[in-house]
């Protein structure tokens, strides 16, 4: 006895220490998550509760299996003069063994049906947001609610420096953008999800909410936030070089602070309006365009304009020739490259502040400016 | 019929152009390590650039090359080839054949892949780079947007295609026409089945695989849009016909390692194997499962909510046969008389972390569940316990069970058991932290993480360099015992072994066979 003792002892010793080990490191940091989380969503909390049922069936028939692998491996070993038995089929377990797990997947399938049918239910939604993946950021247009038509990136925040580990990292490494998306608490907000260039995946764990954005294809999905707070997400689908570095960040606020947002950015996007009619200062414009660069630019052509997956912009044949040429480039990209349309992502004023930007830094020092109302113009062709 | 007796050619030419079964096995065996060598470097890299959380060796566009090359390099260059040597080597000699049924396709299938190879890693040192699509190489990233390097890629996809189908045609052959008088095919050996099933996998699958690489072509250089939404194609055509292939690959890479562990169980357990025929139903029952369920990699697309159940329904049914399975081996082992040399440990090792591997595939088919784990390391997790520690711990497990049988020479158990432990240990402290991360929310293919998810990374690291390295011990044990291991000469090496390749001679000579046995 003392010898299977000693053996059980051994056996049991991995898994607990990996026990251990799990536990001291989740009270330790107090940052390690070893589960789904439930989330904030009704959905979310259907989710999490399948997933444990499953687990735990799972865990149930894992532990009969291996433990009658494990008396096997004890008791019945030639070393302790173990006689082999020569039985080798029975049709009768075989049928047992075949119906019984059948019947127990009929038990999973239910719940999981009932569950995907009310992920499937987009109707009676009161806020859409139309959600499109670019390489390598988000998009986020605020679509109906009378007139409330807002648009805007969320790009990451996080420092190169931080990345590059020049800097200490901060609490939201990777996490953090420079704008947010802002929804109403207990409100139905249906996504729709689409991608600019290549296929994207928008993930909130605890929104409950996972859908591909494909481009020329509209997905939707939808959610329901019960709880204040700021929910944390990233893209899930393989899109290219900067893939780990487009996350998401939602706020969900209360009705009354999310309409107050939500004219705040009206107020915002009449500024913008008025600032596109000004002339601007190289001074400004080199100010405004170094900020915009770095947010939109930096990315593919690097930090002092060397290149990267883009081309180079100090020195470039574009950057220091014709400014209509240069201004095609900006807004309307290169097809069939990595090179996008940027018309559409910069408004005006940040269009011709990152165009002066790119012709004045890097040694281009072309000396010229480009206005907003260039841009406009070149626009209208 | 006089020369029929002469031995191997001498020097390079024997392997150029041989056609004996025994000498390709060998070369697929070798050139099959090679590459788990070389898939596993890739892996080093990832892993060394996922120790802590910024980035310290690689860039993310290399990072990205490398998940892809490393899939790549795993599933066709290590694992594929692993199995087909396997096959040459075991095939003709458990169905009593004197060799394959056609031995010059089966030169011509295996040399096709060091230049294939070859020319796929030298993407490395293109312009642009290797491909980095990932393995599963998504349209549009892997075609409008991809490095140029992407049309050797397509070349290299379809001459593996080629092979693999060549193989496949070679084996159903074999196993066709050239058993031995007396062995039905209720009779065959465990492994001689799950490599017939295979192979017809393969041959079913293989093309498909090359019409989506071949659309892809289309699409780069020759305008078409087969993928291309705004020339009225769709990326997601790509995916539906990619997991056609994938899904049964799946399948193709497991079936054969369970052909693998239902030799070995019974010969440990001295007793035989239970319920033989509904193994072979089981496996056939997977087979035909794997054609209609390759959506479920797909849940997140945006599927109608009808397809969406199809797909999870008879994903959750593959669970049935799968059941069987391991059901059946466990009760062989049940009252047996067993003992734990190298192999058994792999097989148990095998039957313990694929049965888990199987369990979170469970947890994968739920679709409203999989809206959380998709493309999270969940699933890298999920696929590592079911191709690792399913497909090459029973690998493994193969080349210390049949190694005695082909050099006549025994190896070193002490060394053979400390590898298993090593690997054991470092595979599972490797891959079960990532099934936390991946629930906690941390994507896959990422090259750098968010701060809690540090601790487990490193953890998952440190347990790959142990995994990594305990493979140097296993080649050198395995160099060791062909040089200078203890010579064993008994036909039936084990004393559990049951088959007709433990009724010629040890080692195996060159021709075996030529007279077929009489099997009762």
């Amino acid at each position: 006895m003392c010898f299977e003792a000693k053996r059980l002892l051994k056996l049991a010793l991995g898994p607990v220490l990996m026990l251990i080990s799990v536990a001291a490191l989740a009270a330790g940091g107090g940052v390690n998550e070893v589960n789904m989380p439930p989330g904030v969503t009704e959905v979310g909390a259907r989710i999490y509760d399948l997933h444990m049922l499953i687990l735990g069936i799972c865990t149930v028939i894992g532990l009969g299996v291996f433990g009658v692998m494990f008396y096997s491996i004890i008791y019945h070993r030639k070393s302790k003069g173990a006689v082999a038995s020569h039985f080798h089929e029975s049709t009768k377990v075989e049928i047992a063994w075949t119906v019984v797990p059948f019947l127990i997947l009929i038990g999973m399938a239910v719940p999981a049906t009932s569950t995907l049918l009310e992920i499937y239910d987009h109707d009676d939604s009161e806020l859409d947001i139309l959600v499109t993946g670019y390489q390598w950021k988000w998009k986020y247009e605020y679509i109906n609610a009378d007139g409330d038509n807002v648009s805007f990136f969320s790009n990451l925040r996080t420092p190169q420096t931080e990345i590059h580990n020049t800097q200490p990292k901060g609490e939201h490494y990777l996490l953090e953008v420079d704008e947010p998306m802002v929804i109403p608490v207990n409100t139905k907000v249906r996504f729709l999800i689409t991608g600019n260039d290549v296929i994207h995946s928008w993930w909130v764990p605890e929104l409950a909410v996972k859908r591909d954005a494909i481009p020329g294809f509209i997905n939707e999905t939808w959610t329901r936030a019960e709880t204040v707070g700021v929910y944390r997400g990233q893209c899930a689908e393989l899109c290219g070089k900067d893939h780990g570095f487009m996350p998401i960040v939602v706020n969900v606020v209360s009705k009354e602070e999310y309409r107050q947002w939500m004219d705040e950015k009206q107020v915002e996007a009449a500024a913008i309006k008025e600032l596109m009619a000004q002339t601007f200062t190289l001074d400004q414009l080199m100010e405004r365009g170094e900020a915009v660069y770095a947010r939109a630019c930096l990315a593919c052509h690097g930090a002092n304009g060397e290149g990267g997956v883009g081309k180079a912009i100090a020195g470039s044949a574009i950057a220091t020739g014709d400014v209509g040429v240069h201004l095609d480039v900006g807004i309307n990209g290169v097809p069939g490259t990595a090179m996008q349309a940027f018309g559409g992502q910069l408004n005006d004023v940040d269009m011709a502040a990152v165009i002066t930007y790119q012709r004045n830094a890097f040694g281009n020092n072309m000396g010229e400016m480009v206005q907003p109302i260039d841009v406009y113009n070149h626009k209208k062709g | 019929m006089g020369d029929h007796h002469h031995g191997p050619a001498k020097g390079l030419s024997r392997w150029l152009f041989t056609t004996n079964h025994k000498d390709i096995g060998t070369m697929y065996l070798w050139f099959s390590f090679a590459m788990f060598i070389l898939g596993g470097a890739f892996a080093m890299i990832i892993r060394a650039e996922l120790f802590q959380p910024g980035l310290q060796l690689v860039e993310p566009a290399f990072f990205n090359q490398m998940t892809t090359m490393h899939g790549l390099v795993m599933v066709f260059g290590a694992i594929m080839p692993s199995f087909v040597g396997l096959a040459n080597w075991l095939i003709p000699m458990m169905i009593g054949a004197p060799d394959m049924a056609l031995p010059r396709m089966n030169n011509w299938s295996f040399w096709i892949l060091p230049p294939t190879f070859l020319l796929l890693a030298s993407t490395l040192f293109m312009e642009g780079g290797a491909p980095a699509a990932g393995w599963t190489f998504y349209a549009p990233l892997s075609t409008t947007y991809a490095a140029p390097s992407v049309t050797y890629f397509i070349f290299c996809v379809h001459v593996l295609g080629l092979s693999s189908i060549m193989g496949s045609i070679n084996i159903i052959a074999t196993v066709m026409n050239m058993r031995a008088p007396g062995m039905t095919y209720m009779k065959m050996p465990l492994f001689v089945w799950t490599w017939l099933i295979t192979a017809f996998l393969l041959v079913a699958v293989m093309p498909v695989l090359a019409g989506a690489v071949t659309m892809m072509l289309m699409d780069v250089h020759f305008g078409t849009s087969f993928f291309s939404a705004a020339g009225g194609g769709d990326p997601v055509l790509f995916q539906h016909v990619f997991w056609f292939f994938g899904h049964p690959e799946v399948y193709i890479i497991i079936l054969p390692a369970f052909g693998v562990v239902s030799q070995i169980i019974p010969a440990f357990s001295r007793k035989p194997l239970f319920g033989y025929d509904s193994m072979v139903y089981a496996t056939a029952s997977i087979a035909f499962l794997s054609f209609i369920v390759w959506a479920h990699h797909m849940f997140t697309v945006g599927m109608p909510v009808a397809g969406e159940l199809f797909f999870m329904y008879a994903t959750m049914l593959i669970a049935v046969p799968t059941g069987v399975k391991v059901f059946n081996w466990v009760t062989t082992m049940w009252r047996g008389s067993l003992s734990f040399e190298t192999p058994m440990l792999f097989s148990i090792g095998f039957l313990v972390l694929f049965t888990i591997g199987g369990f979170t595939g469970l947890m994968l088919s739920i679709a409203p569940a999989d809206f959380q784990y998709h493309d999270s390391y969940f699933v890298v997790a999920h696929f590592h316990y079911v191709m690792v520690a399913g497909a090459v711990f029973s690998m493994s497990a193969a080349v210390y069970f049949w190694l005695p049988k082909w050099c006549g020479r025994m190896y070193n158990e002490t060394m053979g058991k400390t590898h298993f432990w090593i690997s054991f240990i470092g595979f599972n402290l490797a891959f079960f932290p990532q099934h936390f991360v991946g629930l906690a929310g941390m994507p896959r293919r990422i090259p750098d993480y968010a701060l809690q998810f540090a601790d487990f990374n490193m953890m998952s690291s440190i347990g790959a360099f142990i995994y990594g390295l305990s493979q140097i011990l296993f080649l050198y044990n395995v160099i060791a015992t062909i040089v200078a291991g203890k010579r064993v000469s008994e036909p039936k090496v084990w004393d559990g072994a049951e088959g007709l390749e433990w009724t010629i001679p040890t080692p195996a000579p060159y021709h075996t066979f030529e007279v077929p046995p009489a099997v009762k």
